[in-house]
């Protein structure tokens, strides 16, 4: 098989992995080296369905023995295997960086014949690029559950970025959908490369050419739609892994229907992207804005609200603490506002030293007055006058999209309920498991 | 001491002409204080005869340029140094004018006046200078280069003038290779090799056609490009407002290589 056709059949069955950011290292190439890395991350390109392509996102093989329910590569699946030789794809990646075509390589793979193996094959990848090309650019490698201890580690010290899937946002999904994955042996490698980080954290102090495990951190995905958890959970589970893990990300990738199982969603389903979005907004609310994963519920809501973004969504059910005082609210007060963000807020806090400001000032700063103007006040000044009544505001918080949304398809209910209908509270069950799953083994 | 009320009016009937060079500019702010007059618009050395009035030519002059250039960092502030020079690589329409206003009005203030948020100059030399990093940070992942005979070759068409800050982002990328930038649009080439860049005028380049191995590359480029969509996320406009169509000609995944046959005819070869 040329190597065209491999890199059809093993970047067509990489791509569900949401994540291809290159953020987080800044390296500059040795003399004699080629590559680099900025903080900021670079994307090189947009694919046709709005995702940034800023890594090689390929698998290093397709066969894998493992047989989870929701996954193209599956054992049972009947789909064309390929592998990459490790020579082989150090020379593509070179080829392609070199060009400008890609920031660096995420390479993960199928667990051919064990673990331990497919990582080795990897790392055989990894070293040919970082030992005899001298490349510094990024690399983002998964960790294979059930790999050993060793080999994930000698994986850090290559990478700039490690990540273990969690795949499901519960040890019950888990066994249910990927019987060959355990919750320790997900947990596992994630607790080693922590380890792993906060170990080479304090070598650094010590010896400044300490060799680098994982700079960029890790970050981890889960798939939502496939099984039944609330988003309360998700995020829940989130917070712990931000906290307990120090993940730099949780990406959440929409499930898309790939096979027939009897326990998954049917094929035709389309993918739950208006849900992913949102527990995007939320994600950002927790790592950004010192939101806290309980605030964002209200009571025994399980959802977040389908046609409204989770900050305004707290912003309305703590309407008491408006309008605030643009001059004179506090910074964490100020993130909270719908329509400011956090760069934003900090010009505020930097401008109204200077002068008072007023609504032109606040537009030219770069708030979003739309939304911002039913929670502030300028110099004692509203934007407009007449509070809209509730729904109204409700309304005119929504974008033009999410407004078109909540019109089709709420037209049939008579009686709107503000904030969406109900979904039951977390039962006792469920807690107990997200707590199980959030600890540490 | 008294200072003499700063002049708000522009006189309507005066346009100055300089050099096109930053050191140009200076000179223009150096002649609007010695005049004591604020023009009605400031034009290059290829601007169209458009006003019906006299023109007045500023000849660039080192000395003054310099006690202006002085001026800046000192008198406002170092970042109002930076903006202004940044805003000069700008496309904003009649940035030498706003960028005399807001000189005009730092000399006046000092260096509290960039976070004057409501301030009409500031805020348009900051959104221009916003413009003109968040390009060339695209442009550092949008550049495709063509392997031309071991060297590294393009052609960019970016609205601001971006190749001084694609230098040292490449130079740290690609310390062994020899490398050329063409911008298009502002007749300029980045030209790097090992351990040294400049960024030179120039009229015209074209890239010679691919050979085999360059052929290779991109075709691979183009399968990975399509094969790594998911399908039913299909999302034209988030595309086009992450990748704005006008980058899309310059880039190998939305481009066809002539079959080969095509390429000898059409160079003579």
């Amino acid at each position: 098989m040329d190597t065209m056709e491999k890199l059809r059949i093993l970047s067509d069955a990489a791509k569900y992995d949401a994540a291809c950011t290159s953020s987080g290292a800044q390296k500059t190439a040795k003399r004699g080296g080629i590559g680099s890395a900025e903080a900021c991350g670079i994307c090189h390109s947009f694919a046709g369905d709005g995702r940034c392509i800023s890594l090689l996102k390929v698998l290093q093989s397709n066969a894998c023995v493992y047989d989870c329910a929701y996954c193209v590569n599956r054992r049972s699946n009947d789909t064309r295997r390929a592998s990459f030789a490790p020579r082989e794809l150090a020379e593509l990646v070179i080829a392609f960086y070199r060009r400008n075509y890609i920031e660096g390589l995420f390479l993960s793979s199928g667990v051919v014949g064990t673990p331990d193996a497919a990582t080795e094959t990897m790392i055989e990848t990894l070293r040919i690029l970082r030992e005899e090309y001298h490349f510094s650019g990024y690399i983002h490698a998964k960790a294979i559950p059930g790999a050993d201890a060793a080999l994930v580690r000698r994986l850090g010290l290559l990478a700039d970025r490690l990540s273990v899937n969690i795949e499901l946002p519960s040890g019950q999904s888990l066994q249910r959908l990927a019987p060959d994955k355990t919750k320790a042996a997900i947990l596992g490698p994630m607790g080693l490369i922590q380890g792993g980080i906060d170990e080479n954290r304090r070598d650094l102090v010590l010896f400044r050419h300490a060799p680098r495990f994982a700079p960029a951190g890790q970050s981890t995905q889960m798939i939502v739609g496939a099984s039944g958890e609330s988003d309360r959970h998700i995020l829940m589970l989130t917070s712990a892994l931000y906290t307990r893990y120090r993940l730099k990300r949780v990406f959440y990738s929409a499930y898309v229907p790939v096979n027939e199982a009897a326990a998954l969603p049917p094929v035709e389903t389309p993918p739950p992207l208006w849900r992913e979005h949102r527990l995007y907004q939320a994600d950002w609310l927790l790592r950004f804005y010192g939101f806290s994963s309980e605030e964002l519920f209200d009571g025994t809501e399980g959802r977040l609200h389908p046609y409204l973004d989770p900050k305004c969504h707290w912003a309305l059910r703590h309407k008491d603490m408006f309008p605030l005082e643009v001059n004179r609210a506090p910074y964490e007060l100020l993130l909270r506002v719908p329509g400011v963000g956090v760069k934003s807020a900090w010009r505020i806090t930097r401008a109204r030293r200077a002068a008072a400001l007023t609504w032109d000032a606040l537009a030219k700063i770069g708030i979003v007055t739309k939304r911002a103007r039913h929670f502030l006040v300028a110099n004692g000044k509203r934007y407009y006058d007449a509070p809209a009544a509730k729904e109204e505001l409700l309304l005119d918080l929504m974008s033009p999209r999410e407004r078109a949304l909540f019109r089709t398809e709420t037209a049939s209910v008579r009686q709107l309920s503000l904030f969406g209908e109900e979904t039951p509270a977390l039962s006792p069950a469920e807690r107990k498991e997200l707590s199980c799953l959030a600890a540490p083994i | 001491m008294s200072r003499r009320p700063d002049i708000n009016h522009m006189d309507s009937a005066l346009t100055y002409r300089y050099d096109g060079s930053f050191e140009g500019f200076l000179c223009c702010v150096f002649e609007s204080y010695a005049a004591h007059e604020l023009p009605a618009a400031i034009v290059g050395p290829d601007a169209p005869e458009l006003s019906l009035f006299g023109i007045k030519e500023i000849p660039t002059d080192e000395e003054r340029a310099a006690r202006v250039a002085r001026s800046i960092p000192t008198r406002i502030s170092r970042a109002a140094d930076e903006l202004i020079r940044h805003a000069f690589l700008t496309c904003l329409p009649e940035k030498e004018l706003v960028m005399l206003r807001f000189l005009r009005q730092g000399y006046r203030y000092g260096a509290r006046f960039l976070s004057f948020a409501g301030n009409e100059e500031v805020w348009r030399l900051t959104e221009a200078v916003k413009h003109l990093l968040h390009e060339a940070h695209l442009l550092k992942g949008f550049i495709r280069f063509s392997d031309q005979k071991g060297v590294l070759v393009t052609t960019i068409g970016p609205k601001n003038f971006v190749l001084p800050f694609l230098a040292p982002h490449f130079a740290k990328r690609f310390p062994e290779e020899h490398i050329l930038i063409y911008d298009e649009k502002h007749h300029a080439a980045l030209v790097y090799r090992p351990y040294e860049s400049a960024v030179i005028p120039m009229d015209d380049f074209r890239a010679a056609p691919p050979d085999e191995e360059e052929r290779k590359f991109r075709s691979l480029w183009r399968t990975f490009y399509n094969a790594v969509e998911i399908c039913p996320r299909h999302n034209e406009k988030c595309r086009m407002t992450l990748l704005p169509k006008r980058y899309w000609k310059y880039m190998t995944e939305f481009t066809k290589d002539a079959p080969p046959e095509m390429e000898r005819i059409e160079t003579g070869a």
